[in-house]
């Protein structure tokens, strides 16, 4: 049976990692992920559970002591933030090349620069095509959930890609809120025991990971890879029906809030989609037909299912998290747009930049944003894309 | 019930942790919680700031409070750099930590013309657990003034807390809950 707790984003993966227990987590601590390895070591440290902690000198060491563990053949995880993930690029792509279904906890903070601790989404969307899986939170119950339905997509036979399972950090990293908490039995229940098919200390079935490969079966093998990226997405959604008949709680690829008659949606992820909601209720009180789609998985990206979402609302505002530094707007933008022209369908797209570096978004922004697409698409105001949202004037500074 | 508060106090203060406690008290009689720090440069002394929503109802807002209905001033000498009273309710109320009255610091919050009230947190802390925490009647005070809980429940539930929190420093205990108790008694002169 769920119990009624209450405890920080953090607090809750550390909880669902000791109730997983994996077999090995070499961890370097970095703000705002570093309460992670230290409330697990404190698990392990009082018998709660027995998994195998390493400490590494950096994250390019933990990455690479988990991908290790992981071709070894123990059910492997780590945590980090910011400039820890920045640190870890090369074995990131070696991890998801390799096919191995290790998890990360994320706890999304800025990349530098100016360095900054504060929550965006750099960190992972600079990682977006590094072949990993990306799932998103917007509280710390969905973190939990996410962290507990990570392992079965990762491990399962036809995806076997490593996922990431992101967190904003601050926001619900160290926000204290309710949680259901799920029994121990419960929980390693609906994970199960890993059994890999191959693996390295398997004296009877020899297997090489990471070995050259030639032009000739390089391009294969980046194809599988794809191939299993796209598997992914129904895997995923299994996994989530699996937990919602189990737990009751949860969402496929992304939550539609209010969406069904909406004629004007924000489309958002992680910790801001519940000031996108509150806004949208304001808006329905007044007889403006508000909704949110929050994104849930990025990677694989739902682009056909977006768009289906989107067809028949008047205009979409999409909430990038995060600067490309391209001259073209942020990669959920850039993804979408392209997702619905793909598609045909041609709804006022608008895009936004809002909360770099721990830059508060409020429910009174949301609003204002929901009002402005409403005017694009009455044709009153002219689009503007990519503008920042709560950007301060000379003269407030 | 819907409360927002927000904490003002200086880095190692305990700022974070009251609210952090209060949220936990909070959860206790049921209610909905949340309690967040907002961190600036982390080190000691730099002024901080730390929220709580209380509410009867699910809290789906992630965003700073800018209209609390009350404010908790860890530190009186912020009252001279940080505006404290900044969107704060004509119909709520501010606590300031200090051993001036409350006529003698309203003169000090801009024109506020809502509830002010004053706790000696280092008098009481002194007295009660022989070191300056403020923490614990900081807690007190906001539960007193917001009425997020009845009194009685709140000392009841602080005590599995302080039981809780300070396992391995059971000493502790009963000078905490001195500090609760003092603070509840002093404020019911003011309230």
């Amino acid at each position: 049976m769920s119990k009624k707790d209450r405890m920080s984003g953090n607090e809750a993966v550390a909880y669902a990692i000791r109730q997983v227990n994996p077999d090995v987590m070499p961890a370097f601590p970095i703000t705002p992920s570093t309460e992670i390895p230290q409330m697990v070591s404190t698990y392990i440290a009082n018998g709660e559970m027995d998994t195998e902690f390493i400490p590494v000198e950096s994250e390019h060491s933990s990455m690479s002591a988990t991908v290790g563990a992981e071709a070894a053949g123990a059910r492997s995880m780590t945590a980090t933030s910011s400039c820890g993930l920045a640190f870890m690029w090369e074995e990131l792509l070696v991890a998801a090349s390799n096919r191995l279904p290790l998890v990360l906890a994320l706890v999304n903070r800025t990349l530098s620069g100016p360095i900054n601790i504060n929550c965006d989404h750099s960190d992972s969307m600079g990682a977006r095509d590094t072949g990993w899986i990306q799932i998103y939170a917007e509280n710390n119950q969905e973190a939990y959930d996410n962290f507990i339905q990570a392992f079965p997509i990762a491990e399962d036979t036809r995806v076997h890609l490593p996922v990431m399972v992101c967190q904003d950090g601050f926001i619900t990293s160290h926000a204290v809120e309710n949680i259901l908490l799920e029994e121990d039995a419960d929980v390693r229940d609906f994970v199960g025991e890993y059994h890999p098919e191959e693996f390295l200390l398997n004296p009877g079935k020899p297997v090489a990971i990471g070995p050259y490969a030639i032009s000739a079966y390089s391009m294969e093998a980046k194809y599988n890879q794809e191939q299993a990226m796209i598997r992914s997405k129904e895997v995923i959604m299994e996994v989530a029906a699996r937990f919602r008949e189990k737990f009751g709680r949860g969402f496929d690829l992304f939550e539609q809030y209010r969406t069904e008659d909406a004629e004007f949606i924000m489309l958002i992820m992680g910790s801001a989609a519940g000031c996108a909601k509150e806004a949208a209720d304001r808006l329905r009180d007044k007889g403006i037909k508000a909704g949110v789609l929050k994104l849930r998985v990025f990677r694989p990206f739902p682009a056909e299912e977006i768009a289906k979402a989107l067809e028949n609302c008047k205009a979409v505002a999409i909430m990038d998290r995060c600067e490309s530094y391209n001259g073209h707007g942020g990669p959920l933008s850039s993804e979408v747009r392209a997702a619905l022209f793909e598609n045909r369908v041609m709804t006022e797209a608008v895009s936004y930049i809002y909360g770099l570096a721990g830059r508060d978004f409020t429910v009174d922004t949301a609003v204002s944003i929901f009002e402005e697409i409403a005017e694009v698409a009455g044709g009153q105001k002219k689009a503007v894309q990519n503008r920042y949202v709560g950007l301060r004037t000379r003269k407030e500074q | 019930m819907n409360i927002e508060i927000r904490w003002h106090g200086r880095g190692g203060q305990g700022a974070k942790t009251a609210a952090l406690l209060l949220a936990d008290v909070c959860f206790k009689t049921g209610a909905y919680v949340q309690g967040f720090p907002e961190y600036g440069p982390e080190r000691m002394g730099a002024p901080i700031t730390a929220y709580n929503r209380i509410s009867d109802n699910e809290i789906r807002v992630h965003s700073n409070i800018y209209e609390p209905d009350l404010v908790m001033v860890v530190d009186e000498t912020l009252l001279a750099s940080v505006d404290v009273t900044a969107g704060l309710k004509s119909s709520g109320a501010i606590v300031v930590n200090t051993d001036k009255s409350p006529e003698e610091i309203r003169p000090m919050l801009k024109g506020y013309g809502g509830k002010v009230y004053t706790v000696d947190a280092r008098r009481i802390s002194v007295e009660a657990l022989g070191k300056y925490f403020p923490n614990s009647p900081m807690l007190a005070a906001a539960v007193a003034v917001s009425s997020v809980m009845d009194k009685d429940a709140f000392i009841k539930e602080m005590r599995s807390s302080y039981a809780h929190k300070f396992a391995k420093k059971p000493e502790v205990i009963e000078g905490n809950m001195k500090a609760l108790t003092m603070t509840l008694e002093t404020l019911e002169e003011q309230l």
